[in-house]
């Protein structure tokens, strides 16, 4: 390993390549050495491409002398392994695209790369970003670095581990019900799932296409500040990405919070979260007060049905989304198919995971003939009902604040057994999916040893005000400078 | 609401997955479990409410009626399981 150490975050490596205290070649070698002798550990990457890594941070250290070069240039990030990368395997977890090499390149993937970020590789997730636990992926289950024997979360539980164990800088990650939120809470991280909307979802493998959206996971709210500059854009080929100007996220971090109005919903502290997990977030809450924000009890009366509709409408999508995977353009095909229905049905058969396949299952049996209304419509009217909660309660307060998850991180296979049980992983955070919202997690604390992560819900668009809400709270705590004993940089 | 094996079958052919009966017993179970949890929603009172398809209700975009993408077919045909001059083959459908 290298001698040379170096800081772990973007905003102090961006200082220091621009004092010229090391390069972004030896930097992105210093990563891609702990990727090769550490990942074994870690499962955080499926694919890992040194020679690109060190093409680019080539390039980006002759932009950086040339000056003007944005802050994220020279920059190690990696990316979840559904965002397409042209000429390099995208595999989405599954076995369905274990050969599949795009012939083009999401747009946050092109932003990233006009920006002059180094990508060492793709990260690893539950297959089609099915699952809160990273255990449905074809490439095994990544490891949560805080303990090799839980779970990191998921489905971008390899955008969490890679950050926690210190593989990556920062990492891109997406979140359909509390993807990006939930492995940054059980990996002790930042993450933050913007408006949808806000990111484009162009070349980005649709799971959910109204509920998917790309976002990152950092060690900072400031660093979610820098790569959300980059990732947010406008894209006209994302039919559903809103035209509205990107503010520069970094400009108002530092602004005081006197007089922020903080809802705390009395149905995110109920029965199943565990003790040491609600201590955590009380205790943040009241820094928070510290700081000068005024806690308001609000209600979410419609929460307990955030689950039950998420698990209509997510698979009724995806069932329309995945019949995409036939066997014959692209992806997997069985062998020797006896006709076309064979070659559909056996292909999909052998190229799909359980989950994967019990879902599109689900969601045909919700879209089909005589079931229609008592599913799917009703879920989509539950939806408004959900989005209506969220309205009344920002006209009362600016920002929402609860537990992320209701347990710190499980082991692995405490919750394959029962899909439900794994489904309630993510109670608190599916409800922002349905709405819309942006939502965020940062590190508040320990339970057994295990990191716990505040969420923060923000109104529509309000990104920029949730980043300097967290950078507060940063400042004036270590909880996210806090780092696994065995990982050492 | 429940589902029995034999709708199991039925919507497995719909979603075009081959089920094995082994695998059947299983997947109805687990799917089961799934449906007892959605049928939550039946209690909700959802009278006069309209259904939501976009959180911010955004309605799809029209764009001016242009050729804005260039002929990729190498590209695309390059990852196909199989091709012949330019066509995705496939086992015969018609005798």
């Amino acid at each position: 390993m290298h001698t040379k150490t170096f800081p772990n975050t973007i905003a102090e490596l961006a200082a220091g390549l621009r004092a010229g205290e090391f390069t972004s070649v030896e930097l992105t070698q210093h990563y891609l050495d702990r990727i090769q002798q550490l990942d074994s550990q870690y499962n955080s990457f499926i694919t890992v491409t040194p020679e690109l890594a060190l093409q680019q941070a080539a390039a980006a250290d002759t932009r950086l002398a040339a000056g003007d070069a944005p802050l994220l240039c020279g920059i190690p990030i990696a990316h979840k392994d559904l965002f397409c990368t042209a000429g390099i395997k995208t595999s989405c977890g599954s076995k369905m695209l274990d050969n599949f090499v795009p012939p083009y390149s999401a747009t946050i993937v092109e932003n990233y790369q006009r920006d002059g970020a180094v990508m060492l590789g793709k990260l690893n997730m539950d297959e089609f970003a099915m699952g809160s636990s990273n255990e449905n992926s074809f490439y095994g289950p990544a490891k949560n670095p805080w303990d090799t024997e839980r779970v990191p979360g998921g489905s971008s539980g390899g955008s969490a581990a890679a950050v926690a164990a210190q593989l990556a800088v920062a990492t891109t990650a997406s979140d359909t019900g509390g993807s990006i939120r939930q492995p940054a809470s059980l990996c002790g991280l930042t993450g933050i799932k913007p408006t949808y909307g806000r990111a484009s979802r162009y070349g980005m493998v649709a799971f959910a296409s109204s509920l998917d959206q790309a976002g990152v996971i950092t060690r900072s709210a400031e660093d979610a500040a820098i790569m959300l500059n980059t990732l947010a854009s406008y894209d006209p080929k994302d039919s559903t990405s809103i035209d509205r100007e990107v503010p520069d996220y970094t400009t108002d971090l530092g602004d005081d919070l006197n007089g922020l109005k903080i809802g705390v919903p009395k149905e995110y502290f109920e029965a199943g979260l565990d003790a040491d997990t609600e201590k955590a977030v009380r205790n943040a809450l009241a820094e928070y007060e510290k700081l000068g924000a005024e806690l308001v009890e609000i209600t979410l009366p419609h929460t307990h049905l955030a689950v039950p509709a998420y698990y209509v409408i997510a698979p009724a999508e995806a069932s329309a989304n995945l019949s995409r995977f036939d066997g014959v353009r692209y992806g997997y095909r069985c062998e020797d198919p006896q006709d076309l229905m064979d070659l559909y049905t056996r292909s999909r058969a052998e190229g799909f995971g359980q989950e994967v396949k019990q879902r599109i299952m689900v969601g045909a049996y919700a879209l089909s003939a005589g079931y229609y209304d008592a599913y799917y419509k009703k879920a989509q009217q539950v939806r408004r009902l959900i989005k209506k909660d969220f309205v009344d309660a920002f006209e009362k307060v600016d920002v929402i604040m609860g537990p992320t998850c209701p347990n710190p991180a499980f082991k692995l296979g405490e919750k394959t057994a029962d899909p439900v049980a794994m489904y309630l992983e993510d109670i608190y955070t599916i409800s922002t999916n349905l709405a819309g919202l942006p939502g965020m997690s940062i590190p508040a604390g320990f339970s057994s040893g295990l990191p716990v992560g505040l969420q923060i819900t923000g109104n529509y668009f309000d990104e920029a005000h949730m980043l300097n809400i967290a950078h507060r709270f940063q400042q004036v705590t270590d909880w996210h400078k806090q780092m696994p004993a065995e990982v050492q940089s | 609401m429940s589902i029995e094996q034999k709708d199991i079958a039925k919507v497995a052919t719909l979603a075009r997955l081959a089920i094995s009966t082994e695998e059947i017993d299983d997947t109805t179970d687990r799917i089961n479990k799934v449906l007892n949890l959605v049928d939550q929603l039946q209690a909700a009172d959802t009278d006069s409410i309209a259904p939501m398809a976009h959180p911010l209700d955004a309605v799809q975009r029209l764009r001016a009626d242009s050729v804005t993408e260039t002929n990729n077919r190498d590209g695309f045909q390059a990852i196909a399981p199989a091709t012949e001059d330019g066509l995705y083959l496939v086992p015969k459908v018609i005798d």
